[in-house]
């Protein structure tokens, strides 16, 4: 993969998680029914840094889960390596709204997995989806209420994330595959 | 990487049991859920296929297959056309014919299993065959053992009674010693194999000499079904050099468990009353607990055949 240009670099990203922050506080009139889920494994540290800042301006403690989706993939046919994680939600998600939180949003298929998830685990009042980056190319009809980045793509491209949890770097770049 | 099909522990390699353990965590958070049930394998069929009787094993996969979403058939030979004289093999067929994803084989003839594995396509898992192979158990056994001690290498453990007819003596040993346990039997010369050179462990032909050293007793059930002769006097006997009774539970190494594949013989391989002290002692006897992780594993595996290239 040879990377073509950088899209976000750490004070881009940094912005971001502020603006979405505000953007969540303001349309849930505060932070009392909510809750974070990130998706394994890049919507987790976006999740936390998202959460982390709400919590520091509302002055409040908000729960925080993990989901692995890929026991709900639809593509087990397709026969695509399989990295599981560990889904940890360990408190009630019914009757809250649900900040679903991922890096890339692509297809949609991930966030249709995701959907199914947490149905399993109970009935949330909402659940709201958060993004670092749009890329386009939906199969499905999901879209992103919180976006850091629309950023139309081609399909011979490949959007790589980057956090300082995972990769020890912030960056967003856009790839040749 | 790729496994067609999981007939044997020889067959698997560090890496496929490392892979296996790892993703049966994933599997047993599941089993905690209130939802106990994922759609990972929803629309695939998974037969079992048993020609001897079994209550946990074939429950296990059971369940590992509905808490997967799979469809299950279960076949048993006693209600089938194989009264009418049909074959084994013909009758697998037959069966195949209405397509199925995976077959979960038992049978009583050691390597009947694989005989059938070469004779159809689709992934078929060992579910005990004979005195040869129990692979499912030994990688359950083994995921027990690694929550307990979050570790494998150099875990001491003692193998106690039947080995000469075990499936699961055979299918532990192997697993245990290629993941660097360290493996000792303990067992009447009458029921060891003629050759132990194969396992290359030492033996003990009392229990005593080695409880308090070891961090897991593993007490194996007293095949009667197989044992065509008798291999010892007497049940006093074999109590008095062999039986888990209360005194030598407590005489077991601090923080080590005590495991058994089941059903167990109360009164022979443990005394009925330690097994009745179970609820009380979890960090100890880890029978109920292995029962549980049997489904975990199991979910695994039928998620791993059914998903590689």
């Amino acid at each position: 993969m040879r990377e073509k240009a950088t899209v976000l670099n750490e004070s881009d990203m940094d912005r971001i998680v502020k603006r979405i922050a505000h953007e969540i506080i303001e349309r849930n009139k505060g932070s009392n029914n909510l809750i974070f889920l990130g998706i394994q494994k890049k919507g987790i540290p976006l999740a936390e840094r998202i959460r982390d800042h709400i919590e520091n301006l509302e002055k409040t403690k908000i729960d925080f889960g993990k989901l692995d989706i890929s026991f709900y993939r639809d593509d087990i046919d397709k026969k695509i390596k399989t990295d599981f994680n560990i889904t940890d939600i360990p408190f009630e998600i019914k009757d809250k709204d649900i900040i679903l939180v991922d890096d890339v949003l692509f297809t949609g298929r991930t966030i249709r997995a995701a959907l199914d998830a947490i149905m399993d685990f109970g009935r949330p009042k909402s659940i709201q989806l958060v993004v670092l980056i749009d890329r386009g190319h939906r199969e499905l009809p999901i879209r992103a209420d919180y976006v850091g980045k629309n950023l139309p793509t081609s399909l011979n491209e490949y959007v790589e994330v980057m956090f300082k949890e995972i990769e020890g770097e912030d960056k967003v770049s856009i790839c040749w595959i | 990487m790729s496994l067609k099909n999981i007939l044997d522990i020889e067959e698997l390699n560090k890496t496929h049991v490392l892979k296996i353990i790892e993703s049966t965590g994933y599997f047993k958070e599941v089993l905690g859920r209130d939802l106990k049930k994922v759609p990972a394998l929803r629309g695939k069929t998974i037969i079992n296929i048993f020609y001897e009787p079994s209550t946990r094993t074939r429950t296990s996969f059971e369940l590992a297959a509905k808490r997967l979403s799979a469809d299950v058939i279960n076949f048993s030979p006693s209600s089938s056309s194989m009264k009418k004289g049909e074959t084994e093999l013909d009758t697998i067929k037959t069966i195949l014919e209405m397509k199925a994803d995976l077959a979960v084989v038992r049978h009583k003839d050691s390597g009947f299993v694989k005989y059938i594995s070469e004779h159809i396509t689709i992934p078929v898992i060992n579910a005990g065959d004979g005195r040869h192979a129990h692979p499912t158990q030994a990688l359950l056994d083994l995921f027990t053992i690694y929550c307990h001690f979050k570790r494998m290498e150099k875990i001491k453990i003692a193998i106690v009674g039947d080995i000469l007819n075990s499936r699961v003596a055979r299918s532990d040993i192997s697993l245990f010693k290629k993941m660097d346990l360290e493996v000792f039997t303990v067992s009447p010369s009458m029921l060891l194999p003629e050759d132990m050179s194969y396992f290359d462990t030492k033996n003990f032909e009392c229990i005593d000499e080695i409880i308090g050293q070891c961090d897991v007793i593993y007490m194996l059930r007293m095949q009667f079904e197989r044992q065509n002769k008798k291999f010892y006097p007497s049940v006093r006997e074999y109590n008095r050099f062999f039986t888990l009774d209360f005194k030598r539970f407590n005489n077991m190494k601090e923080g080590a468990i005590l495991m058994h594949p089941g059903p167990v013989n109360r009164g022979i391989e443990i005394d009925g009353r330690v097994l009745d002290m179970e609820d009380r002692n979890l960090a100890k006897i880890k029978i109920g607990e292995q029962v549980g992780n049997g489904v975990a594993v199991r979910m695994a595996l039928l998620h791993y055949l059914l998903s590689q290239k």
